[in-house]
């Protein structure tokens, strides 16, 4: 496993976006906001999965914003069904191609790529038994959750990926409440727990290390999870210009750790030689933070530490079993 | 030559599955449909059937997986019952609208609650405007065929809609009845392979599942409700071939003694068979009754229905479900519609019977019978329709 280095050396890993293949199979003039991390995080997957892919969407922002009858964003084969549904469409579309294989209309050989999409209201909540169902019967396809930690296509209602403290319209801070009460749901650890070859977590703002897991997940001897932070700029409050150097500060702070899980053996992708980054630098440019007092700051951090300390164990744990 | 063998109407309708060559079952088990499931996933195990046979979590994910096959270009199946339908509800929509021609074999049962796992209609009547072409069968043997007709159906490029075929839960699911079973080679020359316009491959990508926005949206409905209305000639020239074929005859209303009748009984499933033997016992003491079955209930075939009771003096519709605070029966509904703007109608009458398994007794159709005769002497058309046997 190729960790990103850091900081001068690995220049190259993250900024030296010439490398990547200029070839787009989810194309622009979509109708994402702007900074939408979501439409970036698309771009890069398809440019990754290349031609030889179904695409399976949950409804939600990245299935509204591409789709708007007549025109299309896709110029890969594309089906959105239903909110809760994408991972059993897809366990459908897995089985069948290997049937059409069995049975000799297709060839053996041919490498399908497919790849179902959800937001983390389609995934973390209302879509979380289709897709437990579809890796426990192992169904060969990669499930990518956009994370942008609310129901944003219709409102920013909360959901279970909203972390701690965040404002959203039904988890609103008021007099007597900071916000979302309760920690964000841990979908890797979910994924994780079904024992599938490969999950990933990723974020635009390593666009190259993005890709190399996709790479690694459609390569992967079964289910695969990648699970991927997407900021919003009108859901979380922040200038869409920040878009980028938000994603980044996540990943710095801890609070949102890039890391593998390959075949149940834990790696961090990301080096800290200088230890994590204040958590106040990512919180305080968001506005469904800013009514947080000090106390629920330094909770946060609190988990975060903890939660990053977790995965450290687990990655030392994992390479001396192996 | 068709053998007829002694089989359990499940098995036989698995054993139809496996002689039309599907790509793809996706199903969840639920009673009584499961002889049905289990029989397909031995045939899978033993090597008889090669097809996917995909163990969903949920009758949800099982038509949403159907939903992913059938884009893809396979034959797909499923089945289910209930509860299970129910379930799929929203996914039902999107079957239809995606032009899926999915075969569904559903025993039919009631729905909780209180739970019951036992034979009525409140089930299909739940799934009545999903777009779904819906057909009832009132034997084994009709169950066997029209699953075979159900592929050639929904896949002729002219319909690519959703099939389902309606057999009574536990009164046909369980029961073994004697069924000529085809030679596989029959059914390879009467289904072709399925061949659709549009699928989900690489080779020729396509936007399937798109938003409609209100520019779109009343056209596309109306384009689906085309499809739906247009097929029944489909429907109907697959009855008629598979009668020149196979001898035997399907329509989409089905009569018994009904063209001179002055009171018949409008039903669906396979109490059709028991009212005949009312209708015999009841000619033999000099009454004209006859007995008129709705096979095909979606697309509703408004000419022949009409055509089967327009000189009728009186029609009884019994309902196998309910609607609650409505006109209480929804064939009953449907039925006086139809006949609405007919100036010279007969009088229509409902009643509901046989609910969550109660049985109907012979004796009770005769009353029914009796209850379009009352109505004749009184002139009286009740608005409601009557709970047979409903203990007070």
């Amino acid at each position: 496993m190729s960790k990103i280095l850091r900081p001068k050396e690995v220049f190259l890993n993250v900024f030296a976006n010439k490398m990547v293949s200029r070839r787009e199979y989810f194309a622009r003039g979509h109708r994402a906001c702007q900074g939408c991390g979501a439409a970036l995080v698309l771009r890069l997957i398809f440019k990754e999965a290349g031609p030889n892919t179904i695409a399976v969407n949950a409804t939600g922002c990245m299935e509204i914003i591409s789709s708007p009858y007549p025109y299309t964003a896709w110029k890969i084969p594309w089906v959105h069904v239903a909110f809760e549904n994408a991972a059993a469409v897809a366990s459908g579309i897995e089985a069948a191609i290997k049937a059409l294989k069995n049975k000799g209309k297709i060839p053996a050989n041919e490498d399908i790529n497919i790849i179902a999409i959800g937001g983390d209201g389609g995934t973390a909540d209302i879509g979380i038994q289709a897709l437990s169902g579809a890796f426990a019967r192992w169904h060969k396809f990669l499930y990518v959750c956009y994370d942008n930690e609310a129901y944003m296509n219709t409102g920013v209602q909360g959901s279970s990926s909203t972390p701690l403290g965040a404002s959203t319209t039904t988890t609103p801070a008021g007099k007597i409440s900071i916000g979302q009460g309760n920690w964000k749901k841990n979908l890797p650890e979910i994924a994780v727990a079904h024992r599938i070859p490969y999950v990933a977590t990723a974020c635009p703002a390593y666009p190259l290390d993005l890709m190399r897991k996709v790479k690694k997940a459609l390569n992967a001897n079964g289910p695969s999870y990648i699970h991927i932070l997407a900021v919003c700029p009108p859901g979380w409050g922040t200038p869409p210009e920040l878009t980028i150097r938000i994603s980044r500060m996540a990943v710095e702070t801890g609070v949102f750790p890039l890391y593998e899980v390959e075949n149940g053996r834990y790696c961090l992708s990301l080096d800290m030689p200088e230890g994590l980054r204040p958590i106040e630098d990512y919180i305080t440019i968001q506005r469904r933070y800013r009514h947080l007092k000090k106390e629920t700051i330094s909770e946060i951090r609190n988990r975060v530490l903890k939660e990053y300390k977790r995965l450290q164990l687990l990655e030392k744990m994992d390479f001396e079993e192996s | 030559m068709a053998k007829r063998t002694g089989i359990e109407v499940s098995l036989a309708i698995a054993e139809a599955v496996r002689q039309s060559e599907v790509d793809v079952v996706s199903a969840y088990p639920i009673t009584p449909q499961t002889h049905i499931v289990e029989r397909l996933a031995e045939m899978v195990a033993d090597g008889e059937l090669n097809a996917s046979y995909i163990t969903v979590e949920s009758e949800h994910s099982a038509l949403s997986a159907c939903i992913g096959a059938s884009l893809v270009g396979t034959r797909v199946f499923t089945s289910t019952s209930s509860q299970g339908l129910a379930l799929m509800h929203e996914i039902m929509y999107l079957a239809s609208s995606l032009r899926c021609p999915i075969v569904m074999a559903l025993a039919n049962r009631a729905l909780s609650g209180p739970l019951s796992i036992w034979n009525d209609h409140s089930d299909v009547m739940g799934e009545r405007d999903t777009g779904w072409i819906s057909i009832f069968s009132n034997n084994g043997q009709e169950a066997y065929d029209l699953t075979f007709m159900a592929f050639k159906i929904g896949e002729n490029k002219q319909v690519s809609l959703p099939v389902m075929i309606n057999f009574d839960g536990f009164l046909l699911t369980h029961m073994i009845e004697p069924i000529f079973i085809f030679n596989d080679s029959e059914i390879k020359n009467y289904l072709t392979l399925y061949d659709p316009t549009y699928r989900l491959d690489p080779k020729n990508p396509v936007t399937m599942g798109s938003v409609g926005l209100p520019e779109i949206y009343t056209e596309a409905k109306k384009q689906q409700d085309l499809a739906l209305r247009n097929s029944i000639k489909v429907i109907n020239d697959t009855f008629k071939e598979f009668k020149e074929r196979f001898g035997r005859e399907y329509n989409a209303v089905e009569t018994y003694r009904a063209d001179d009748a002055e009171v018949v009984i409008v039903m669906q499933g396979s109490i059709f068979e028991s009212i005949q033997i009312v209708v015999d016992e009841m000619r033999n003491e000099g009454y004209k009754v006859g007995a008129v079955e709705l096979r095909l209930w979606r697309p509703f075939p408004f000419d022949d229905l009409k055509s089967s009771l327009k000189d009728k003096k009186a029609i009884v519709v019994l309902d196998r479900a309910m609607i609650p605070g409505g006109p209480q029966g929804p064939v009953l509904s449907e039925v006086r519609s139809s006949m609405y703007l007919d100036k010279k109608r007969p009088m229509i009458i409902g009643v509901l019977a046989g609910l969550g398994g109660r049985d109907i007794l012979l004796s009770q159709y005769k009353e029914i019978f009796n209850m379009g005769y009352d109505a004749l002497k009184t002139g009286n058309e009740p608005e409601m329709a009557k709970i047979i046997g409903l203990r007070e």
